[in-house]
């Protein structure tokens, strides 16, 4: 099953979970699975429009899904999704 | 029996003679002509002509063929003031078969008055040599390397967290010019992980703090304090002339600020954050790689990006992330290895992991996609929800 790595930020919004395995065949059912285990991460993932938000960076493992088939990318059962805020603090 | 003046005299006359001017005109000709330096080693390390190869007169029998294996090439020598190159030339041209030899008239004494440039290398002194010594036997780093580090300027976005380490290692390993902008004040509760501030300094504006702290490892540093907040007016003005800039910012404008403007100049900028256990590296080299704008097209909102402050910091994740940044400093500075460019690097200290992501140039980045010139003042730093995320921020 793929996994989900959660970022600090959204702990709070997984029960302070730090890696989600989670279904699905593409980017965008894993993300949504883990959406349906984790409702609060909804408004933190997607925008009203269904699209990821534009600060949320997801990487298939080393590579940004943007530059793949973003939420239609296919996701295998090894595959590791990595969810990526940007972060100031220095 | 001749004096030394009449062999002197004989040779000019053997010897074709040319003034600096065709020697100027001749080495910017481009047809492959060699200018030999015949002084001795002191003379040649004061100042030299451009490119100049050094075969002092004592060794021209033994060296020549090293530093000129062609026998056909032109060859033009100089000294001083033109005595002891055409005694050179002479040997040269009559006794070991080199057919177009020339002598400079005057010497070098003689080029400089007629105002061409010089070479004046930088050399490392006995005390450098002492205190540099274990990055001189580095084969990568050695003297040439040392000299780069010495001579270069690196300006520190913050004094903080991640500006202490990389402010103490980078004097130490000799960054000649430190440029640190900070408008804060050491508070208590920096001292946490901010290494170069101490409890003494406590109220101490940060910068001159940290101007101590340098100085205390390295008084030969230039530190150039700008006791102030980054900020579109002041940004362009501040980050001129600096080689690279390392970005330990704590808040998102200054960080998409800094971008805007450090693509415009051009400049190498050594970006990391940090947050609780977590911390993120990567070089941003405009039109090299990626900028910070295409891996994050817009900030997260403020509930998503809390600072440090908010959300805490363990001690040494910034001593970490830091000593990274300086690495890759000096990496740039130096020229060697593979700098983090087009990658972003993620250290998560609980699991001891080390996460290395690729980062593409987003062709429609509003920023790096475009002609530097065309990145007006206006647009440094902006983004869309600019005034409501600053009121977030820090």
């Amino acid at each position: 099953m793929p996994t989900v790595r959660i970022p600090p930020v959204l702990r709070p919004s997984t029960a302070g979970e730090s890696v989600i395995p989670a279904n699905g065949a593409n980017v965008g059912e894993v993300l949504r699975e883990l959406v349906d285990r984790h409702p609060a991460t909804q408004g933190q993932l997607f925008g009203n429009d269904g699209e990821l938000n534009r600060y949320v960076n997801v990487y298939l493992n080393d590579e940004d899904v943007r530059v793949l088939s973003g939420l239609d990318t296919p996701v295998a059962a090894e595959d590791t999704l990595v969810l990526l805020p940007a972060m100031a603090g220095g | 029996m001749p004096t030394g003046a009449d062999l002197i005299r004989e040779a000019k006359e053997r010897v074709r003679e040319l003034d600096p001017s065709a020697v100027h005109d001749l080495l910017g000709n481009g047809n492959g002509a060699v200018v030999i330096d015949v002084r001795e080693q002191h003379e040649f390390d004061e100042a030299h002509l451009p490119d100049a190869v050094h075969v002092p007169r004592g060794h021209l029998e033994s060296r020549i063929e090293g530093a000129v294996p062609d026998r056909s090439r032109t060859v033009v020598l100089y000294c001083a003031s033109g005595n002891r190159s055409a005694l050179a030339a002479d040997t040269l041209q009559s006794e070991l078969g080199y057919t177009d030899v020339a002598s400079m008239r005057g010497g070098i004494t003689l080029w400089q008055a007629t105002g061409y440039q010089v070479d004046v290398p930088t050399r490392l002194t006995p005390a450098q040599r002492d205190r540099y010594a274990r990055h001189l036997v580095i084969p990568e780093i050695g003297p040439a390397g040392q000299l780069k580090l010495l001579g270069a300027k690196v300006l520190l976005l913050g004094a903080g967290g991640l500006g202490s380490p990389v402010a103490l290692y980078l004097a130490a390993a000799g960054i000649g010019t430190l440029g640190i902008v900070d408008d804060d004040e050491v508070d208590l509760s920096n001292l946490q992980r901010q290494v170069a501030h101490s409890n003494d300094r406590i109220g101490v504006a940060k910068v001159d703090s940290a101007e101590q702290a340098i100085h205390a490892i390295n008084p030969e540093v230039e530190v150039v304090k700008y006791r102030t907040r980054l900020e579109a007016a002041n940004v362009i003005e501040t980050i001129s002339g600096y080689d690279v800039i390392v970005d330990g910012a704590d808040n998102f404008p200054t960080r998409y600020l800094l971008n805007d403007a450090s693509v415009r100049l051009r400049i190498p900028v050594v970006s990391a954050s940090i947050l609780g256990f977590d911390g993120q590296l990567a070089v941003f080299a405009p039109y090299v790689g990626p900028c910070y704008r295409c891996l994050y097209p817009t900030p997260p909102p403020a509930e998503l990006a809390p600072s440090c402050g908010d959300n805490g910091v363990l001690g040494v994740l910034p001593g970490v992330m830091g000593l990274l940044q300086a690495t890759e400093v000096i990496k740039l500075v130096v020229e060697i290895g593979e700098p983090l460019i087009g990658r972003l690097l993620l250290y998560e200290a609980l699991g001891a992991t080390f996460t290395d992501l690729k980062v593409r140039r987003d062709p429609d980045c509003p920023i790096c996609s475009r002609d530097p010139e065309t990145i007006s003042d206006e647009e440094l730093g902006v983004f869309p929800d600019y005034a409501a995320f600053c009121g977030a921020a820090g």
